[in-house]
């Protein structure tokens, strides 16, 4: 990215959005209080969101606030009340293992983005049957074109994602479920 | 006037938005869009109280509040003002900072939910984000982040009810989230668009009326057609059938009575904000009837024709008054009779949630969790499948296709009524059954256990 | 098309200031007067035993996994929905696809029944 699509209004919504997700990021790695770092990462999903919306990518944004902020985040702020983790002090515990695994995660992380920057831009391209020309692309019509059009190999991934949901409807059963056991409720 | 409106800054404002305009005249007409809706939705929570009280009371063979100002009106303000004067406790062993932050977090997404309502037809100044192209979905984005506040209230309370209420209150909260969602993807199927302003044109009829004597301007007039044309009446009884899920999904999401069940004060005093004194209740006070007066307006907007009026000649001015110049008259019909409507039909339904609440017992809460996931969700879904089965037919069919579909559901609606009957009626017997021996057994013991004492 | 959220940012943050506003006002305004026994849980009079973060049932958690789950499926139906009226032609295998989809999820929502995973007696 050139400094002069960042300085326009587009590129500095992306730069709030990426600092603030950066920052927030942060955040979620350093607190202690276990439930003050999941809101942390509530502030970073919302930041993502952000950044989608400054790429165009209007449906993205909202299923990214919708799922992860309104459903996956609900979920993790249950757990972490459910475990009762309101001033669990994690650092004593593992503190060899610990450090071994953020340095090795830093160093990889950090070759990565070297890598990265050394290559320049990355050339990802989608498919071209797969690009919905104009800035309609990322919005929820321009998705539904492409995703259910049986032209195009996304419909067969689509049909497959329901797959995933029903192995997952089953894991949360099997998960939670273990020791209610209603058949035994009912003999 | 028209000089008024060749300088520069000012065109930036009125210019209409489908030529380009510069990002500062956007930001000051949002700032202004944002202060019309926050008078209209905050503004309108103390007559809703009023209203609620009084409605309340004469259904229950009382007054209500009518000492403070003519009729009691003033009642809420006074009570606002008295929260604010009382003593803002902080109880011992909260988390300050989620304690402080919570109310904040409750009301933000409240007021946010404002942003893409419209309340007339205009394509500039019609909402406050009006060309969003995400419309409803942006609605349920911000629904979703609504439990926040409630979680965040009650876990950093300290306090076992109020934890107890937020559990309840977010569990409730998404389960009938579902619900909600799937009634509004029954009107997106009849009406093919997620934007609200033209949700709304279509269930009109749509007119673009220019203004004479200015270049800047065209008023888009949504003319109402007739109420037969909403989208409750579409599809009958699909469109019905959505209208409902989502009327009991909103009052459930509300927190409302008879799904009151967070603050059921037998149970749990008040639930997530028992804790709370002075204004920071008053805020959660405040969000809760907002998001009230809120959900009935997206149910206003999406099932009962918006702010248009039931019938054409009733929502606008009549076009023969050329003694008025015809930009008076948009004016009037834009800015006057357009919110006037949506506000009418509004607090119609809002009066038949208040006697909901005044006639119907709670629920108790394996039911409300029952209802939500094993009534409603399914209803919820079959209706989108019906709706688009009946759509699909009527290409292939025409009109009869409708009916086909109709029938489907018929028998559909038949087989599950019958198979729950069994049950109900298995699992009844089943309980007589099972239970009379255990309880006479019982009986029997207790006696017999009570004997030697005696002796 | 960018431009049309500038008026989301506003609400944003005009909803934060006002929200924080009343915040503030709220711990301007008003005497403050703290004492010990003010100042304890409410427990309806009777002194709070023990910590008030107690764990709480399983039922809760199964609740927000399968709201995630059936979410996402709403959240497919959407791009779905919006163009189904217009999708001409297509109409009817756009319907046959979705029906694959949701008869799946049925399956899975059958499963949770039968399992007790939707009780709460």
């Amino acid at each position: 990215m050139t400094l002069q699509a960042l300085l326009s209004g587009q590129g500095l919504m992306f730069l709030f959005f990426a600092v603030a997700a950066i920052a927030s990021g942060i955040l979620v790695v350093i607190l202690q209080n276990p439930l003050r770092a999941a809101l942390s990462l509530v502030i970073n999903l919302f930041s993502v969101a952000g950044l989608y919306l400054s790429l165009n990518a209007y449906f993205l944004a909202t299923v990214q606030v919708i799922v992860y902020a309104g459903a996956i985040m609900v979920l993790f702020l249950f757990v972490i009340m459910l475990l009762n983790m309101g001033q669990a002090n994690l650092n004593t515990s593992y503190r060899g293992v610990r450090t071994i695994i953020a340095f090795s995660s830093a160093i990889g992380f950090g070759g990565l983005m070297s890598a990265v920057a050394l290559k320049g831009q990355p050339n990802v391209m989608l498919p071209a049957d797969a690009m919905v020309t104009g800035s309609s692309a990322g919005s929820v019509e321009g998705i539904g074109k492409v995703l259910y059009n049986p032209n195009l190999p996304w419909l067969f991934a689509f049909e497959w994602t329901s797959f995933l949901l029903l192995v997952a409807v089953i894991g949360a059963v099997v998960l939670a479920g273990k020791r209610q056991q209603p058949s035994e409720d009912k003999a | 006037m028209t000089d008024l409106l060749n300088s520069p800054v000012w065109r930036d404002l009125f210019v209409n938005s489908a030529d380009q305009i510069p990002w500062y005249a956007e930001f000051v007409r949002s700032l202004l869009r944002f202060v019309i809706a926050l008078a209209g939705g905050l503004g309108s929570v103390p007559i809703l109280v009023w209203l609620e009280r009084r409605l309340l009371g004469f259904w229950q063979g009382r007054l209500g509040p009518n000492r403070v100002g003519p009729f009691g009106l003033l009642q809420p303000l006074a009570d606002a003002l008295k929260l604010m004067m009382k003593e803002d406790i902080t109880p011992t062993n909260v988390d300050k900072t989620l304690y402080y932050l919570a109310p904040a977090i409750a009301l933000v997404p409240v007021i946010c939910s404002l942003t893409v309502l419209p309340w007339n037809s205009s394509s500039d100044w019609g909402a406050v984000a009006p060309h969003l192209n995400v419309g409803i979905l942006f609605l349920l984005a911000v629904a979703s982040i609504e439990v926040y506040g409630v979680i965040l209230a009650g876990w950093s309370s300290n306090n076992k009810y109020s934890l107890l209420g937020g559990l309840r209150a977010s569990s409730q909260v998404i389960s009938y989230e579902l619900g909600m969602g799937l009634s509004i993807i029954a009107v997106l199927l009849m009406t093919g668009t997620l934007a609200m302003q033209e949700l709304v044109h279509s269930q009109t009829i749509v007119t673009n009326v220019p203004i004479p004597d200015s270049n800047y301007s065209v008023w888009t007039q949504s003319v109402s057609a007739g109420f037969w044309n909403w989208n409750i009446f579409k599809l009958f009884p699909f469109g019905l059938v959505a209208a409902v899920v989502y009327m009991i999904s909103m009052i459930a999401e509300t927190n409302r009575a008879p799904f009151d069940l967070p603050e059921a004060e037998t149970e749990l005093v008040a639930g997530f904000h028992t804790e709370y004194t002075s204004f920071k209740f008053a805020m959660f006070f405040m969000g809760e009837y907002a998001n009230m007066m809120i959900v009935s307006a997206i149910c206003v907007t999406l099932f009962l024709g918006g702010y248009t009026a039931p019938w054409g000649i009733l929502g606008q001015l009549p076009a023969s008054w050329t003694f008025f110049p015809s930009s008076v008259l948009n004016f009037v019909n834009h800015v006057v009779i357009a919110p006037a409507w949506l506000f009418i039909k509004l607090y119609t339904l809002i009066s038949f949630f208040i006697l909901v609440r005044a006639s119907q017992p709670r629920l108790r809460y394996d039911m409300l969790m029952h209802f939500g996931w094993k009534v409603l969700l399914p209803t919820a879904l079959a209706n989108v499948v019906l709706v688009a089965t009946s759509m699909a037919l009527q290409q292939l069919f025409g009109a009869v296709g409708h009916f086909i579909a109709v029938g489907i559901a018929g028998c559909l609606a038949t087989i599950v009524l019958w198979v729950a009957y069994l049950h109900w009626k298995a699992r009844k017997s089943g309980d007589e059954a099972s239970r009379l021996p255990i309880r006479r057994e019982s009986v029997v013991r207790a006696i017999a256990a009570r004997m030697p004492v005696e002796d | 098309m960018l431009s049309s959220y500038i008026p989301v940012l506003v609400m944003v943050a005009g909803a934060t200031i006002v929200a924080l506003a009343l915040i503030g006002l709220s711990a301007l305004l008003g005497p403050r007067r703290p004492s010990a026994s003010k100042d304890s849980a409410y427990e309806c009079g009777v002194t709070p035993i023990g910590s008030a973060r107690e764990r709480f049932p399983v039922k809760f958690y199964l609740t927000a996994m399968l709201f995630i789950v059936f979410d996402i499926e709403t959240i497919f139906l959407y791009p779905w929905a919006v163009n189904y009226k217009a999708s001409g032609g297509l109409m009817f295998f756009n319907l046959v696809e979705m029906l694959v989809f949701v008869a799946i999820l049925l399956v899975g929502y059958i499963y949770v029944w039968k399992r007790g995973g939707l009780e709460w007696g």
